[in-house]
């Protein structure tokens, strides 16, 4: 489904991974790993579209995503390190805000059912200002959620989330592998998914 | 999908309203700096207005400039928006639109109270009302192509002034023309086409210049 054909990638004169071949199916999970600054980033930057592969390419059902352009834009939801998350908008704000853009408008009691999930039902008026690190990153989980891509790419889900929100988390990735989705994840900690097929890549600078 | 992202600026914009009417004072004092400093002789004043007026709204349109992308730059919100299923050309015409509603809209209504400090007569204040409105989108089309290519770069705003203003200088001359005319008692209708010209040749090319700057700025 989606095809990473001999990617490459540079950074300045500095190559990060060249030659880089992997394909993932429907309900498989690939766990993206390696130390500090080994493209981890750069990687899934590259597989949700955002930047240029210095070479090779990156294929969705057989086509180069350069060329698919925004139907690809529609099958993927990219978590990044940055929540994405408006201060000046309160979390239910910004799930229906970040929704509506992306053509999925959720209706208030949809939004707020979401946001219950990911346990800010409490927070959910609450300027994004106001809350902590952990909740930002709920409300970007909280988009994910609602979002009916099939590809999932997550950069470093995990972070600053408590053993809580930790253990929804995996539930959620679980749940959507269950239902034919697929994930990318780049991270440091023990995912413990259940997934049909799960690849390692490691990356070495 | 258009929609929600001009309401989503436009709120943004309301809540943060301090930024928006720092351009607009500023636009209203430097536009009254020159009646204070020339004196009350009529004929001077006349002279000068449109240019005055013209020149505040290119430097007011500048401020607002960096925010029609750096904000959404830095919170990571403006990779979301390039990853939805929309063309960039309508995301970036809808901040466009946005910033211009927000930034430009308010000195479009202001400039008539401040035209009657050079003693504008009535057909020539609506000349300037007509002619920011057809100029003030040009600025923000113009603008969102600088803001986009100095996304993320250290001083910025000095860089942005330097790649934008020049290419501001035909909206102000077809805008002070149109407004001289009309006091010299001319027809401002052929500044007012070319004006109208620029507009759609702008609002056709500029969107798609600023999605391909903008796709760099963020790789």
């Amino acid at each position: 489904m989606l095809e990473a054909v001999n990617l490459g990638c540079t950074r300045g004169d500095r190559r990060l991974f060249k030659g880089l071949n992997f394909s993932i199916q429907p309900g498989e999970l690939i766990e993206l790993r390696g130390a500090n600054g080994s493209g981890k980033t750069s990687l899934l930057r590259i597989l949700c579209g955002l930047a240029a592969p210095a070479e090779g390419e990156v294929r969705w059902d057989g086509k180069n995503i350069r060329t698919l352009g925004e139907e690809y834009s529609g099958a993927v939801a990219y978590l990044a390190h940055q929540n994405g998350v408006k201060d000046e908008l309160s979390a239910i704000e910004n799930l229906r805000v970040g929704c509506g853009v992306s053509g999925n408008a959720l209706s208030t009691s949809e939004a707020q059912a979401i946001l219950e999930q990911v346990g800010l039902s409490r927070q959910q008026n609450l300027p994004a200002r106001s809350l902590s690190a952990g909740q930002r990153r709920r409300v970007a989980l909280s988009r994910l959620l609602a979002s009916k891509a099939t590809a999932w790419i997550l950069d470093e889900v995990l972070t600053s989330l408590d053993d809580t929100a930790i253990r929804l988390s995996r539930q959620f990735i679980g749940n959507h592998l269950s239902k034919g989705g697929l994930a990318i994840i780049a991270t440091h900690q023990e995912l413990d998914l259940a997934a049909e097929r799960v690849q390692r890549i490691e990356l070495s600078p | 999908m258009f929609g929600w992202l001009v309401w989503r600026d436009l709120i943004l914009a309301w809540r943060r309203r301090a930024d928006v009417l720092a351009t607009v004072f500023f636009f209203v004092i430097v536009v009254s700096l020159f009646p204070l400093g020339i004196g009350p002789e009529r004929e001077t004043l006349r002279t000068i207005a449109p240019g005055v007026v013209w020149v505040a709204a290119l430097l007011a349109s500048m401020l607002s400039l960096g925010r029609i992308f750096g904000n959404d730059y830095q919170d990571g919100t403006l990779e979301q928006l390039l990853l939805t299923p929309q063309s960039t050309y309508l995301i970036v015409l809808g901040k466009i639109l946005a910033q211009w509603l927000v930034s430009e809209v308010p000195l479009v209504i202001i400039a008539p109270l401040l035209g009657l400090q050079f003693g504008l007569s009535q057909n020539s204040l609506a000349i300037v009302v007509v002619s920011l409105l057809l100029g003030t989108p040009v600025l923000s089309l113009i603008g969102s192509i600088g803001a986009a290519l100095t996304l993320g770069l250290r001083a910025a705003n000095v860089l942005v002034a330097l790649l934008v203003l020049p290419l501001y200088i035909p909206v102000l001359i077809f805008g002070t023309g149109a407004v001289q005319a009309s006091i010299g008692g001319t027809s401002s209708q052929p500044y007012l086409f070319l004006l109208g010209a620029t507009l759609v040749v702008t609002l056709v090319f500029a969107p798609w210049a600023t999605s391909a700057a903008l796709k760099i700025s963020v790789e």
